[in-house]
């Protein structure tokens, strides 16, 4: 491949930069594609790889000032329908298919051949019957897109870019959902795409996929551009350095002090939803930072849940500080001082169209509100500033709309909602999922802080380094149970292996470790 | 950490702050813009007493709207107020009638118009039915109710106790428009000045996020639609103060669509979370400037109701463009 990387570029970008209010979400960023490569394009989250690539499929304008060639000539991308006129086709991680409608109904979207007014759905489906055989497609074109399986309508994405004769062809992190076999499929397509002169830019996380595909690997660190690797150069030393662009030893901020827990704050017995959490039960203590990890769709989610009141559950009792309390809703959860961060932040946690101030102080104005609840307003301002202030969330005012905010500093503001409740129990669910690296140690640094101050923590997460980097102690879910537990007293060590086996049963000694439990 | 050198803490420019400004007056240039235009064209259009006209016309809508934008801040909708305002006139009337406790026409058409609120709020916010549902059906519903209780005719009262609200003024204000500007007051003081109003927009903004933050979403949703009845109410004791009459038929015909259409002009988001209650009342004002000044230029009824129509259209459509070109 790297031979023929002399013929003319199919992409140039060049000092792409990008500001939000209060934010610079690009610096003079570029980029360069060559027909029949997969260059991939890393970086941590908030790093701005989702922000160049907006830019290319013209989701988002770029500030002025910037480059971009197509095939040589200087163009304007001034919104979807142009990239896609310049033959950039993206695949997002959320699929923009309209599941009601056919195969080939999904792959015309947009520009339908038609006869006069009637639509051609004949010729339609015989035109896309040929693409999707050559992407060794099993389903028809008048197959209805409700019913195929995530990485058969991924499929038809890709059927719909070829159909649209796109040159550019973004993948944003397409194996998230896919099971191993899938990925292996993808993969093979992805290579029949470069072979036929494509040019991909692969976005995503996962190391293994990078070494396995790409020709040339691109880092982008704080919205600026890194570097570039061609594949010889590729080694994981290389691209952790510069993606973090500093050690990453003593990154988490846990102090390794000896397991001392407090008396047991909260016990959870029995909890169980019918499906997705079988009875589950552990104690909490004091000034401790619990783990529960466990692969995705092991329950973790679904049983912070329950304890917090957001869902119905058929069984369990919950006993605060020796005291048993009823929980049937968030409310009563909260007056219990127990708080849940969501890991939906956009989606359930903010008020995204309202203030940093309002949204820092919506749970918590109620207890100083004046009679006839009348809003304390100086008491809410001195609240938020002192937030903003305490947690360093970067913002010109407290009235600036947090829809505004970079992920971290969103995050921020949620947990700062949070510990104005001033909580005894305070659970984490994939604290800092769309945090930058920054704004992701600050969260540590708090997380650790106020176990110091006696609060219990739990922190859910799937980034296995966050959980053996930050808790005393880990329980392991697997299929909605808890399958074990490692640290504390078990006298089992915390490590990634040490999660992985229990979490994926490669252990096989959960049935022991679930009397213990 | 680098991060903190991609932040502009400066404080906020010119430009932004022509842009807040812009933001917070909304609607205003096109009012102003359309007195402006009347007083030209129509001579008469300028004068105190032509403007106290159009604020006691407006002072109905006003308080209807008000109400209106405490639902469409939750992202409800609230069809049914024209009805509600009708029924709640009836029974004033008829209360009013009762010899010696006439005065309490004005409680009966408070508490008329609270319950039917209350009714509308009890479906959506414990059976959680669609806010659009369940007030078309009381749009049908409680109009019959109206004729039921008239028993389908005009019940007069030419001794109206509380005549004096639709007729007299106090410090030469009309009691009309005292009474919408004690609403809109209230209202502000109420969405901005209390919990209860920072959790109203909290519901609109994101309902998932306002359950798990503890808020009583059931709570806010009963008090928007109790309001917005109660506030019908009102308006059934200013219509019929004026017109010693009340018939349940027709009075308060498509009178929630001018409400709606006043909480549009006034910037508030169709999808709840986001609006003013100085917006809504300039949203109001708009629409009673308009009905006047068309009067006075002599426009036909058919052809007024085409220009209001295409005036809110291309009002919101002007508001939407100026809005995406503030953004970017």
């Amino acid at each position: 491949m790297s031979g023929e990387q002399k013929l003319q570029p199919v992409l140039e970008m060049r000092g792409v930069s990008k500001t939000f209010p209060g934010v610079k979400a690009l610096r003079e960023v570029s980029l360069t594609l060559y027909p029949g490569e997969v260059h991939s394009l890393m970086g941590e989250n908030g790093a701005g790889k989702s922000t160049l690539m907006k830019i290319l499929s013209g989701a988002y304008t770029a500030d002025a000032g910037c480059e971009i060639r197509i095939g040589g000539e200087s163009v304007v991308i001034d919104g979807p329908q142009s990239a896609r006129d310049l033959g950039v086709a993206v695949i997002y991680q959320e699929l923009a298919l309209c599941p009601s409608l056919t195969v080939a109904e999904n792959i015309y979207l947009g520009r339908e051949l038609h006869h006069g007014p009637r639509i051609a759905r004949r010729e339609m489906e015989l035109a896309c019957g040929d693409i999707l055989k050559r992407l060794g497609a099993s389903f028809k074109p008048n197959t209805v897109v409700s019913t195929l399986s995530i990485a058969e309508r991924q499929l038809v994405e890709i059927a719909r870019a070829m159909q649209g004769n796109a040159r550019i062809l973004v993948m944003d992190e397409p194996t998230t959902p896919l099971s191993s076999r899938e990925t292996d499929r993808l993969f093979a397509l992805i290579r029949q795409l470069r072979a036929e002169g494509l040019a991909i830019v692969y976005v995503s996380h996962r190391m293994a996929e990078i070494y396995e595909l790409s020709d040339r690997v691109s880092v982008l660190r704080d919205g600026t551009y890194v570097g570039t690797l061609a594949r010889a150069e590729l080694s994981a030393d290389s691209l952790v350095r510069m993606m973090v662009g500093r050690d990453i030893s003593g990154f988490y901020k846990k102090e390794h002090r000896p397991f001392d827990p407090g008396k047991v704050v909260m016990s959870v017995r029995n909890f169980s939803d019918g499906r997705r959490v079988k009875p589950s039960g552990f104690d909490l203590h004091t000034g401790e930072v619990l783990g529960i990890a466990g692969l995705v769709g092991a329950g973790r989610t679904e049983l912070a849940r329950l304890i917090f009141g957001a869902d119905e559950r058929i069984s369990g009792e919950i006993e605060i500080d020796g005291v048993p309390v009823s929980i049937r809703t968030p409310l009563d959860a909260i007056n219990a001082g127990i708080v849940y961060l969501t890991e939906d932040r956009k989606g359930r946690g903010l008020f995204l169209d309202m203030s940093v101030r309002d949204n820092i102080n919506v749970c918590a104005c109620s207890r100083d509100a004046r009679t006839g609840g009348v809003m304390n307003l100086a008491r809410a301002n001195e609240r938020a500033n002192g937030a903003i202030r305490e947690l360093e969330i970067k913002v010109p005012n407290s009235k600036v709309n947090v829809g505004a905010l970079s992920g971290g500093n969103q995050q921020k503001v949620l947990l700062s909602r949070l510990l104005e409740i001033q909580p005894k129990v305070l659970i984490l669910d994939e604290p800092t999922r769309g945090v930058d690296i920054g704004a992701k140690s600050e969260i540590y640094r708090i997380i650790n802080e106020l176990a110091k101050r006696g609060v219990a923590v739990i922190v859910i997460s799937s980034e296995l380094p966050e959980v053996v980097g930050t808790a005393d102690r880990v329980l392991v879910m697997r299929e909605g149970e808890l399958v074990g537990e490692l640290g504390g007293y078990s006298g089992r060590p915390i490590t990634q292996e040490s999660i992985i086996e229990l979490a994926t049963g490669a252990g096989g000694e959960s049935e022991a470790l679930k009397q213990a439990a | 950490m680098s991060a903190s050198a991609t932040l502009s803490t400066t404080p906020s420019t010119p430009r932004e702050n022509l842009q807040n400004l812009m933001r917070t007056v909304g609607m205003l240039p096109v009012l102003i813009l359309l007195i402006i235009g009347f007083g030209l064209i129509a001579d008469s259009f300028f004068s105190v007493q032509n403007f106290s006209i159009i604020a006691q016309q407006a002072s109905i809508n006003i308080v209807l709207a008000a109400g209106m934008t405490f639902v469409i801040l939750t992202g409800g909708i609230d069809l049914s107020v024209g009805s509600i305002l009708a029924a709640a006139a009836v029974v004033a009337l008829i209360v009013s009638g009762i010899p010696d406790i006439g005065l309490m026409g004005i409680a009966a058409a408070l508490l008329t118009g609270l319950v039917f609120g209350l009714i509308n709020g009890g479906l959506i916010a414990f059976l959680k039915l669609p806010p659009f549902i369940v007030t078309l059906g009381a749009l049908t519903a409680v109009r019959g109710v109206a004729r039921l209780i008239g028993d389908d005719k005009t019940v007069f009262n030419p001794e109206l106790p509380f005549a004096f609200i639709g007729n007299d003024t106090i410090l030469g204000v009309p009691w009309l428009v005292v009474i919408a500007s004690l609403v809109i007051i209230g209202s502000w003081f109420i969405l901005r000045r209390t919990v209860l109003g920072l959790h109203i927009y909290s519901v609109g903004s994101n309902p998932e996020a306002a359950r798990l933050s503890g808020i009583k979403v059931w709570k806010v949703l009963l008090f928007v639609y109790a309001m917005s009845g109660l506030l019908a109410g009102l308006g059934a004791v200013m219509v019929s103060s004026r017109l010693m009459a009340a018939n349940g038929l027709q009075l308060g015909q498509s009178y929630e669509l001018d409400a709606i259409a006043a909480v549009i002009l006034g910037g508030t988001s169709f999808v709840g979370g986001v609006g003013t209650i100085v917006g809504t009342l300039i949203g109001a004002l708009i629409i009673a400037v308009l009905t006047n000044g068309l009067v006075l230029v002599g426009v036909s009824d058919i052809w007024q109701y085409i220009i209001k129509g295409l005036v809110i259209i291309g009002a919101v459509a002007l508001d939407r463009y100026r809005q995406s070109g503030a953004r970017t």
